[in-house]
Parts: C-alpha cells; sequence; structure tokens
C-alpha cells in the first residue's frame, strides 16, 4: 500500500498539478515560528493578528485599540480595528470600515487620520475613545499626485494643528524616460512642483489641495517612514534613495556600487529644506552628497549638490525604511528612550546582490541627535538567510506603533501580521 | 476496507488532472519547440542581466506589488507580437496576473536590437520553468516595423 501511496505522488509531482492543489500549497508552507524574529534578550515578540493582507502602516490608541491601514480592501475595506477583549495578547474582535486602500494612519487630539493613495481623512473619536461615524470621516486633503509608482501617503501631525503628508515623485531619477539608459535628467524637474517632497496642510482643513498646502520640504523621492519628534518638536523623515547606478551607468557604477549606493538617508526637516532628489544623493562611503549621472555627475563630483540637507543618519542602500518611530515609552531600558526605530520593508535592488533588510533597526539618540552607529533590533523577519529576492521573504515589515504600556507594535505587509514586543529584565 | 478505497481517492484526485491535461490546450502555439542552442540561451541571459535582471529578479520572480513575476504568464508563453510589443513599448498598469497590479512602470526598450529582442525573450521563454518555442530576429523586426 505504501508503495501505491508513493507511486500515486511521484505521478501528482510529475503531472503539473499546481492548479488543482494550489490551495493547499499554503497549507504545507510553514509559517514563521514567531521565536523566530530575534531580539536583543529580555525582549519578547508576539503575534497579534495575522493574515490581513497588505497591513501598511498602524496605529495603537490610548485604550489599546489597533487600527491598520490595508493596502487592498479586505471586506471592501482599507481599515481594520483590532481589539483584544480577553487580554491574551491576541486580537480577538475586528471591525473593517473606510472604502480605500492606503498606507497612513495616526491618532492625535481626538481625531484618526488615515490616508488613501491621493487623499486624506479624519474620524472623530467619541468619548468612549471609538470612531463615531466609521462611515462618515472629513476629506481633510485631495487631489494628491497618484501615478502609481511612490503613491504612498504617510502622515503624522505636529503640536500646532498641522498635518505633514510624504507625496512621493512617481519616478526614479526624474529622467526624460523613467529608468532608461541614456535618458538625460530633466532640468529643471518638473515633478518637484507636486510631488518630491512634504507637504504640510490644516489637520482641521477642508478638501484642501496643493493651493492650500505648503510645501514644507522638497529634493527627496520618496519618504514612507516619518515621525514627529516630541523632544526636538521637529519631523523625521526616512527617504528611499534611487534604484539602478550600475543598470543605467555601469561605465561609472559595478554591482557592488550599485548594492550600496546611494544611502537610504533620515533627514530632520526644517521648513525649506531641500534634500537634494533627483540632482543629488548621498554616497555614505565618502559621507557627501554627490551629483547624480543624469545630471552630469561622475560618483564623485559635487557640484551643485554643496549645500543641500545632509542626512542626519545613513544606512545603506535600497533597504527600503518604511516605518520610523521615536521611541517615548518606559517599558524598554533606558537606552531606547527617545530614540528611533525604522521598519526595513527589505531591498529588491541589490540584485544580482543578496537583498538585505527585512529587519527594524533602532537608533540611539541624545538630545534630539543620534548618540551612536545604528543596529538591528528585530531581525529576521525573511525567515531565511541569503535572500535573492524579495518575494521569498517570509515578512516585510512597514508600519511601528507604540502601545499605551510602552510596547512596540509592528506591522508586515508581505502577509499582514502585526506583532507586539514587549520587554522584561 | 482501507486498502479499498485508497485506490479510489487516488482515482478521485487523478481524473480532473488528467482530464484537465487533456483538455486544456497550452498557451503556447508550438507546445515542441526545439532545444534552444546554448548560444542563443547565454546571449539572451547577457541581455536579460543588463536589461532586465533589476526588476524582474534573476530568477524571473519579481518583486511583490512593484515588477510582475516572468514565470508561465500569459505574456511570456503567449502571442511574440503582444510580448515583443511589451519590450518596446513597455507599459505602466496594465498587467494584472492573478488579481494583483504593478506600481512601476516598464521603460520602452527600443534601444535594443532585433537580435537582442529574440535572445532575451528566447532565454525568457525557456528559463524560470518556462518552456516556449524561439523567438527570431526576424520576428521582432516585422512586429517593429509593424509599430512604426
Ligand atoms: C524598470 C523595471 C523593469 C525593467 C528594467 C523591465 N521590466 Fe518588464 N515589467 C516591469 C513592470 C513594472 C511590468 C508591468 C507593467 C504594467 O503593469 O503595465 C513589466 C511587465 C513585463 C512583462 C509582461 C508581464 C509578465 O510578467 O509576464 C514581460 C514579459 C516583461 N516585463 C519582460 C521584461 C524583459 C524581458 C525585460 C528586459 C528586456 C524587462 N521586462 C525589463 C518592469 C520592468
Amino acid at each position: 500500500m505504501k508503495k501505491l501511496l508513493i507511486l500515486f505522488l511521484g505521478i501528482l509531482s510529475i503531472i503539473n498539478v499546481q492548479t488543482v492543489l494550489a490551495n493547499d500549497s499554503t497549507v504545507v508552507k510553514t509559517t514563521l515560528p514567531v521565536d523566530d524574529i530575534k531580539l536583543p534578550p529580555g525582549f519578547k515578540a508576539t503575534i497579534v493578528a495575522g493574515k490581513l493582507g497588505r497591513a501598511r502602516h498602524l496605529v495603537v490608541n490610548t485604550n489599546g485599540d489597533i487600527y491598520v491601514k490595508l493596502e487592498r480592501l479586505r471586506n471592501g475595506k482599507g481599515i481594520v480595528r483590532l481589539r483584544d477583549t480577553n487580554g491574551d495578547g491576541k486580537a480577538d474582535d475586528s471591525m473593517y470600515f473606510g472604502n480605500y486602500v492606503g498606507t497612513g494612519i495616526t491618532i492625535k487630539n481626538g481625531y484618526l487620520y488615515a490616508s488613501s493613495n491621493s487623499e486624506v481623512f479624519r474620524y472623530k473619536l467619541n468619548e468612549k475613545n471609538e470612531v463615531a461615524n466609521p462611515d462618515a470621516p472629513e476629506k481633510i486633503i485631495t487631489g494628491l499626485v497618484d501615478q502609481r509608482t511612490h503613491n504612498s501617503k504617510s502622515i503624522v501631525l505636529d503640536n500646532d494643528g498641522n498635518i505633514y503628508v510624504n507625496i512621493g515623485a512617481p519616478t526614479n531619477a526624474c529622467q526624460v524616460q523613467d529608468r532608461t539608459k541614456g535618458s538625460p535628467g530633466q532640468e529643471p524637474c518638473p515633478i518637484l512642483e507636486k510631488a518630491g517632497g512634504i507637504w504640510q496642510f490644516k489637520a482641521d482643513g477642508k478638501n484642501q489641495s496643493y493651493g492650500e498646502g505648503v510645501r514644507f520640504a522638497t529634493g527627496l523621492r520618496n519618504v514612507v517612514g516619518l515621525d514627529w519628534n516630541g523632544q526636538t518638536n521637529s519631523l523625521f523623515v526616512m527617504q528611499h534613495g534611487r534604484d539602478q547606478l550600475s543598470n543605467l551607468y555601469p561605465e561609472m557604477f559595478n554591482d557592488q556600487q550599485s548594492a550600496e549606493l546611494p544611502a537610504e538617508e533620515m533627514f530632520e526637516l526644517k521648513k525649506g529644506a531641500d534634500c537634494g532628489w533627483p540632482y543629488c544623493y548621498y554616497d555614505q562611503q565618502q559621507n557627501k552628497k554627490v551629483l547624480a549621472p543624469e545630471y552630469g555627475g561622475d560618483g564623485k563630483q559635487v557640484g551643485r549638490c554643496e549645500g543641500v540637507t545632509k542626512p542626519v543618519v545613513a544606512f545603506p542602500g535600497h533597504l527600503a525604511p518604511n516605518g520610523l518611530l521615536f521611541y517615548t515609552g518606559s517599558l524598554f531600558p533606558e537606552k531606547y528612550k527617545n530614540g528611533a526605530f525604522i521598519a526595513f520593508h527589505g531591498s529588491w535592488n541589490r540584485a544580482p546582490l543578496p537583498q538585505k533588510g527585512f529587519f527594524v533597526a533602532f537608533v540611539p539618540f541624545k538630545d534630539g541627535k543620534p548618540s551612536g552607529e545604528w543596529e538591528i533590533f528585530a531581525d529576521n523577519f525573511a525567515g531565511m538567510e541569503n535572500i535573492s529576492s524579495p518575494g521569498q521573504a517570509e515578512y516585510r515589515p512597514c508600519g511601528l506603533s507604540q502601545g499605551p504600556d510602552g510596547a512596540l507594535y509592528v506591522s508586515e505587509d508581505a502577509k499582514g501580521t502585526i506583532w507586539k514586543i514587549t520587554y522584561k529584565p | 476496507m482501507k486498502k479499498n478505497v485508497l485506490p479510489v481517492i487516488m482515482f478521485l484526485f487523478l481524473a480532473p488532472v488528467i482530464l484537465h491535461a487533456q483538455t486544456k490546450k497550452p498557451i503556447s502555439p508550438k507546445p515542441k519547440a526545439a532545444p534552444v542552442s546554448k548560444a542563443v540561451m547565454d546571449r539572451g541571459k547577457e541581455v536579460y542581466l543588463m536589461n532586465c535582471l533589476a526588476c524582474h529578479q534573476a530568477d524571473g520572480s519579481g518583486v511583490p506589488n512593484l515588477n510582475p513575476h516572468l514565470v508561465k504568464t500569459k505574456w511570456v508563453l503567449g502571442s511574440k507580437t503582444v510580448l515583443v510589443e511589451q519590450i518596446l513599448k513597455g507599459s505602466q498598469g496594465k498587467v494584472e496576473i492573478d488579481g494583483e497590479t504593478f506600481n512601476n512602470a516598464m521603460p520602452p526598450l527600443p534601444q535594443l536590437t532585433d537580435q537582442q529582442i529574440a535572445d532575451v525573450l528566447t532565454y525568457v521563454r525557456n528559463s524560470f520553468s518556462n518552456k516556449a518555442s524561439v523567438v527570431s530576429a526576424g520576428e521582432v523586426k516585422s512586429i517593429r516595423a509593424k509599430i512604426k
């Protein structure tokens, strides 16, 4: 009988039965056990929820409710509220609302704010600290550039009634023909009028668009992770640096250089800042902004990049920082207080070299400035080493939020998993 | 009892597979493609490394939500005209695979020669577990002529 079974399985594998067994393949594929997320001693990660689909940013309310913004509708909705009603650490109650996909979600002064890829809405929280009218949000911002590429609209508020929205540039390097060898950079880059920067709007405005907003900072190719630093009272953002240096300029860059360059940059933004894209990029090996090859650069020349805003931290190329959070809780050891956590989605543009990222990093801060080297905090979301293509990654970290008890929450958008990271000495 | 049931279950499992295999017309017009010469595959791979790999990845697996994979898609295995046009004209937001769409744009690559396009498409159609007929430079040439 056993032989017959083996024969049967053999036949199954010879004939292409993918279509028949497609549904079963998910069962066979083992999911990464929770302890496989590697953390420093004393920290523990537990899965709060899973299989939410493309879970982008998340925010935890003061009552512990978790709101997750989805980039793919689920039950026809783009926001899910998760709740743990019996206190076992797992969400056991969910409520879906909002009929739009998107990335940004945050809570401030009694309102929940959420973004589609071209608009921002807000929902009043009632006396029970719940969304009062899930089906009737106020539309506060509308008509922002959405050309698919880099269309996530991440959002954060300051303490003076302003909301900041990233509007990513819909190209790689503002070439006349995007991502095309030999195509020069447009001069000036017309994209910067309506994208490639951070815009500031009134948090309580209605239907604001470019006319009502302020271009707060420019020269930012694409920001997904951003946070307001309460210590410095300023905006910090993470830029995704440009792609394909060796592909587009093989005579100047080899694959090794192209995998490491340019840096993924953390900026502290003052109003009016110009971070240099598309004319400049940051070379973390030379510690300077250099002229992009599309604008006559050769990998060394500085030229017009002399005065542009420099990063406060530079990370290796293409790791894709999608979430930024300044930690203000007291649950974690003193070292983490006021420091920055960054969720890296993981690279695709390091090919043909192995991909990297798929972790949550930490940068210690003192008096509003980085006070040490960045380090990996939570690792192994990919579930494997030597990952050659991002599709192989089990999980891809995307959003960060701090719970009322000081726990760190992480969302990821490959499967839609939410972790809670706690600490016990 | 057990002994009798297993073959029945197996048959029930296999029947749709066999029937499916018999009724389903292969997408490729010529299922029995002649083996492709190593020289063509090597040349095609070289073009792929320089012009496609960044987006579609070394193993053709693509990048989730950004760039589609090249494994047994209807573009890769289907009409050569559509496939060659994909290379010559590029596109954005047009490809949908299993309900997924992709946010990046594929740039047009008309600067590649007819031979390079023929080689890279032959390589793609016979790599990443794809199997389909070769694309010739002549075919690319006539498809290109019709676009202009
Ligand atoms: C800059 C990134 C990029 C490069 C370089 C690129 N592609 Fe694409 N490719 C894409 C994207 C994005 C799409 C989907 C376009 C759409 O949705 O309209 C695509 C679609 C395709 C498709 C049809 C869909 C599929 O998955 O079967 C094929 C075939 C293809 N590309 C082959 C190639 C080949 C061969 C090369 C090199 C000669 C190449 N591409 C270079 C990004 C790229």
